[in-house]
Order: structure tokens, then C-alpha cells, then sequence
């Protein structure tokens, strides 16, 4: 931080405290001053309006068949072409995004609780627990992530839900792993002694003191796994293992638009740009975060 | 060692940690840190323990206050065993033996304002309402020297001397017995220590406290203490009062410890001891006395049997076979 980071304000509370700011306000600030931080978070804004507000102002249905608008041409009225089913690609790009999202943000945050906490647990008490843990892991980034994510879902069928389980379930070992060894650092740090010294029972030990010294890195990986997820989740689609037809899911779509990609190549630009968008937002906005959380990958 | 005033017993205190190694972490080894230490410490007085770096003094504090878990001994607190303590009963145990550490850079939570870590120890045991522990922690702030606007600061933007009363606070706050201060100056600039040493010596007084001080520089301790405590290789070669043992030094590692203490004094002239070779590895302790590969008085018993550590009269205890004859 180049900034003077105390400020000169006094407030006016009984005991007249200064103003200070706190390490996350801090981070915020110099994210705002990040770049291509600053670029991927407004395309991922973006595209989170997008999948909110556009569906409302949409004059077709994703779902709205046009026998007569067959693979038509972008053209005024339909932005970004027809389908072979005469559907507005727009509209399901539209929607697509609120799909990729969803997948993307609930796949992620599970692999993020769970792998975390499976990682606080193997880094803090070690032994056994630690064994089980690690080597569950090992087992698990011991397959292709993706020929994994197929086998979950031909186990649990293939629907876009079950493709949202196996993708946070292949992420999961990603976490688990980046906490546990951060732990197994901040666990030696004098604080965590001192906590100890103090009398603080390992629930508080744990929640406390390590993982809020804990959770940087994780912020940044799940930045960045975001991106993936939404990519996994695109290939699922397009193996057929994930959104089920006739959800406008990107991948799918991909996929659906192969047989006429000569004649009628909007089918499959624009759901590939979408993709390609939403993962350079999360890309840019991983990078960015890192350089702001991690000092040391500064210059 | 009158039984009738001492606050902490400590007996055939040891600490091994293993060493392992091989395919399957089979132990092969260990390393005697702490190697049957024995002590007490009286109520209201300051116990000095010196030492080179490795010489266990560390080790020694925190096996009193089981961080680290001692691999035999006994230590006592106002009568109570605390090695015996079930993990939920030292907890609570643990109000009454506080530790100051000796990196105020390290042993301060960096996410916690100054507020929250002095707070922390009376949220813990459960010591009054939001308000009151408010009121404490303004009152402790004060009581170390802290400006109470900066309450709301972060770690990082305290000095080191600072930071070390933000420590010393935290482990003021539940009004304990007792204090292991661990070097708590060593890592603080030379103008900066004589504060804090004098703070924790006014503390000693208003707060009637009993401290464990551990330190490798012998002017501080010779300052803070009442009684000190000579470490070598893990084990207690000398204690005794502190100016008998300043004055009057009968281990030749004492001696030659004191010897290495600059005197301000450019026309006074000393013999001094200087010590050949290295301390030996802790896993590999030499037998008979530790020192006996250093010492410039060895016998041929000091190589064969250990000496005991014995009282030669007014509480100056020391383990030398040439105090024998």
C-alpha cells in the first residue's frame, strides 16, 4: 500500500477514536486502482446485469419457435441470428448467461465451504485426520477433472443440477489442499500460540485467528475456478451431460450448432464469445485480485 | 526453595522432541530440549533463566504453560498439577499463567485491532458484558502506555515497542498469577527495552505479579530478577540470588557467561574466559555433565557422571562435580 494508510479524521465517538481503516477496506480500495482488476470485474457486472435485467426487455422467448425465421442472419430484429429451430440466439445467449452464472456461483461457493473446512481440519489437527483428508484428495486429483465431472454425472444422471454437483465436487481437493497448506503456515505463526496461551478453545483458535489469515489465496483460486467452472460446465453441456435441451445453456448450444456452422456460423459465435467473455472477466479479476491480496507477487 | 511461598513448582521437567525419519517416520532419535530441569518460583518475585540460544529456555516456559506438551516432569501452580489437567480444566487454568512473547510482530493477530486482541482474552473466560470489557480494555490501554484513540489501530501501524504493550495488555487482561515473559525485550531497540523492562517491573508491583522472565542477555536480567536461573544443553547448571550468583558465580559456564558482559569501564581490566567449540547437538548430549566438552576445569568424573544440581548453601544451587571435593 503506497497510500498513508492512517487517516488525520478524528470522529466524534465518547472516547474520540480514530478513524482506521480496516485491512478489507484497504483491499478494496486498491483494487479499485487495479487495471485489468477493474476491467474483468466490470465485464462480469456486466454480464451479471444482463442475466438480471435484459430477460425483461427481451422481445422473444428463448424458448420461442419461428419456423419461418429459420438460421436467419443477425439482422435488426433478431441482434444475433436465428437457430434451426428459429429461436432468437440473443435471447438464449441472454439466458445462457444467467445459467453459467448460477452454475458457476453455487458449483464454486460449495467447493470453496467444503474444501475449506476440510482443509482447516487436516492443516490444524494433522494426523489421521490429516491422512484421510489429503489422501481423499489425492485420489480425487488423481483422474482428469473433467472425465471425473462425466463419470458423477453419468452416476447421477445428466441433468444441469447433477453437472453442478460433479463440478464442485472435482474443485473441491483445489480448496481443500490451497487451505491445508495455508494453514499449516499460519498454524506456526506466535498469535496462534498466543491464542492458545490465552485459553481460547479450537472452534475460535480456528475461525478466528486462522482462517481469516487463511482465506486470501482462496478468494483469488476461486476467482480464477469460477472461470473454470464456467467452462466445465460449457463442456458438459456439449457432451450432452449437463443442461438438458431446450435450456439455452452455452455449451449445449455450441454443440447443437455444429452441423451448420458453414451455412450458419452466428449459432455458434456468439455462445463461444459469451463463454470466452465470462472467462476472461473472472480471469482478469483473479489476476488483479492477487496482485492486490498477495504483496509479495508485486513488481 | 520455602515451600510454604512458592506460586510454581517446577520438577524433572523434560521436553524430547522426536526426530524422525525414514520411509515410514519410524522415531530415530531425539532432541532433549528441556532435560530434567527443576525449579520454584516464589509469589511476587522475578525468575530470571539465561541461556544461549538452543539452550531450552523456550521450551522450558511453554512446557510450564503445556503449548508444548511436557514428556515428563511435574509442574505445580498453587498447588494444583497441571500436567494432570484434563485439556478443558487447563483451559480455564490458563487465567492465571499468561505469556508475553518475544516477537510483537508475530504474536499479534494482524486481521485484530488493538481493541480486539486486549479484548479477546476477557471474551474467552467469560469476564463481564460488552460494556464493562470495554471500560477494561480502555483501562488497560492506559495502564501500558498506549494513547486509548488508538484502540481502533491495527498491529501494523504500532512501533515494536508498542506492539509489545499491546501483548503485555492481552496478557494483563485476565488478571493472571503469573506471566512467562519470553524475551519480551530481546526483539525491541536498545532505548525501547529500559521502557518496557520498567513497565513490566511497574506492573509486577501494582498487579502483585510472578514472572518467569526468559532472556539470553544477562544485563536485562540481571535488572528485572530476584533469582535467575543458568541454562546449558537443556539443563539447569546454576541458580541462585541474583547478586550471589552475579558476584559470586560457581559454574565455570556461569563464569564464563558473565566474563563475555562488557564492563563500561575503558581502564578496567579482566580475565576473560573464552569458551573453545560449539555447543553439542541436543540429540547427541554429551554423558556425564553437558559441559564437560567446553568446561577449562574438566575431570575425568565430569566425562562419566552426571553432577547433580545440589544447594552449596544459601539457596545457590549448582551441578558441578569440582564443588564436590
Amino acid at each position: 500500500m503506497n497510500e498513508p494508510v492512517l487517516t488525520e479524521r478524528h470522529s466524534v465517538t465518547e472516547l474520540n477514536q480514530e478513524k482506521v481503516e480496516s485491512p478489507f477496506r484497504e483491499t478494496m480500495r486498491a483494487l479499485l486502482h487495479h487495471r485489468s482488476a477493474m476491467i474483468g470485474g466490470g465485464i462480469i457486472l456486466f454480464l451479471i446485469l444482463i442475466a438480471f435485467i435484459a430477460p425483461l426487455l427481451l422481445p422473444f422467448g428463448y424458448n420461442q419457435i419461428d419456423a419461418d425465421a429459420r438460421l436467419q442472419p443477425p439482422s435488426a430484429e433478431h441482434w444475433f441470428g436465428t437457430d434451426d429451430f428459429g429461436r432468437d440466439i440473443f435471447a438464449r445467449v441472454v439466458y445462457g448467461a444467467r445459467i453459467s452464472l448460477w452454475v458457476g456461483f453455487f458449483a464454486i461457493t460449495g467447493s470453496i465451504v467444503i474444501g475449506s473446512v476440510l482443509g482447516l481440519i487436516a492443516g490444524y489437527y494433522g494426523g489421521w485426520r490429516d491422512t484421510l483428508i489429503s489422501r481423499s484428495f489425492d485420489i480425487l486429483l488423481a483422474f482428469p477433472a473433467i472425465l471425473l465431472a462425466i463419470a458423477i454425472v453419468a452416476m447421477l444422471g445428466p441433468s444441469l443440477e447433477n453437472a453442478m454437483y460433479a463440478i464442485a465436487i472435482i474443485n473441491i481437493p483445489t480448496f481443500g489442499r490451497l487451505m491445508r497448506s495455508r494453514v499449516l503456515a499460519v498454524k506456526q505463526e506466535d498469535f496462534v500460540l498466543a491464542a492458545q496461551a490465552i485459553g481460547m478453545k479450537d472452534t475460535r483458535i480456528l475461525f478466528h485467528h486462522i482462517l481469516p489469515n487463511s482465506w486470501t489465496p482462496i478468494m483469488v483460486q476461486g476467482t480464477l475456478g469460477f472461470a473454470t467452472a464456467v467452462l466445465e460446465a460449457a463442456a458438459l453441456g456439449f457432451i450432452g451431460m449437463g443442461a438438458q435441451p431446450p435450456d439455452p445453456e452455452w455449451g449445449k448450444m455450441l454443440s447443437d450448432s455444429r452441423g451448420f456452422f458453414q451455412s450458419a456460423p452466428w449459432t455458434m459465435i456468439f455462445p463461444g464469445l459469451a463463454i470466452m467473455l465470462t472467462v476472461l472477466g473472472f480471469n482478469l479479476l483473479g489476476d488483479g485480485l492477487r496482485d492486490v491480496l498477495d504483496p509479495r507477487m508485486k513488481q | 526453595m520455602t515451600q510454604s511461598q512458592s506460586l510454581l513448582e517446577v520438577r524433572n521437567l523434560k521436553k524430547y522432541f522426536p526426530i524422525r525419519g525414514g520411509v515410514f517416520g519410524r522415531k530415530v532419535g531425539e532432541v532433549k530440549a528441556v532435560d530434567d530441569v527443576s525449579f520454584s518460583v516464589n509469589k511476587g518475585e522475578t525468575l530470571g533463566i539465561v541461556g544461549e540460544s538452543g539452550c531450552g529456555k523456550s521450551t522450558t516456559g511453554r512446557a510450564i504453560l503445556r503449548l508444548e506438551e511436557p514428556t515428563s516432569g511435574n509442574v505445580e501452580f498453587e498447588g494444583n498439577e497441571l500436567t494432570r489437567l484434563k485439556k478443558e480444566a487447563m483451559r480455564r487454568m490458563r487465567r492465571e499463567l499468561q505469556m508475553v512473547f518475544q516477537d510483537p510482530f508475530a504474536s499479534l493477530n494482524p486481521r485484530k485491532t488493538a481493541f480486539e486482541i486486549i479484548e479477546e482474552p476477557l471474551k474467552v473466560h467469560g469476564i463481564g458484558h460488552a460494556s464493562e470489557r470495554k471500560e477494561q480494555v480502555m483501562e488497560l490501554l492506559q495502564v501500558v502506555g498506549l494513547d486509548v484513540s488508538h484502540a481502533g489501530r491495527y498491529p501494523h501501524q504500532f512501533s515494536g515497542g508498542q506492539r509489545q504493550r499491546i501483548g503485555i495488555a492481552r496478557a494483563l487482561a485476565v488478571r493472571p498469577k503469573l506471566i512467562v515473559a519470553d524475551e519480551p525485550v530481546s526483539a525491541l531497540d536498545v532505548s525501547i527495552q529500559s521502557q518496557v523492562l520498567n513497565l513490566l517491573e511497574d506492573l509486577q508491583h501494582t498487579f502483585d505479579l510472578t514472572y518467569v522472565f526468559i532472556a539470553h542477555d544477562l544485563s536485562v536480567v540481571r535488572h528485572i530478577s530476584d533469582r535467575v536461573g543458568v541454562m546449558y544443553l537443556g539443563r539447569m547448571v546454576e541458580l541462585a540470588n541474583r547478586d550471589s550468583l552475579y558476584d559470586q558465580p560457581l559454574h565455570p559456564y556461569t563464569q564464563a557467561l558473565l566474563s563475555a558482559v562488557p564492563v563500561p569501564d575503558p581502564d578496567s581490566v579482566r580475565e576473560r574466559i573464552i569458551l573453545s567449540g560449539d555447543v553439542p547437538t541436543p540429540s547427541n548430549p554429551p554423558k556425564g555433565c553437558a559441559f564437560h566438552t567446553r568446561c577449562p576445569h574438566v575431570m575425568d568424573i565430569c566425562q562419566e557422571v552426571r553432577p547433580e544440581f545440589k544447594d552449596y548453601g544459601e539457596e545457590h544451587y549448582v551441578a558441578c562435580h569440582l564443588l564436590e571435593k
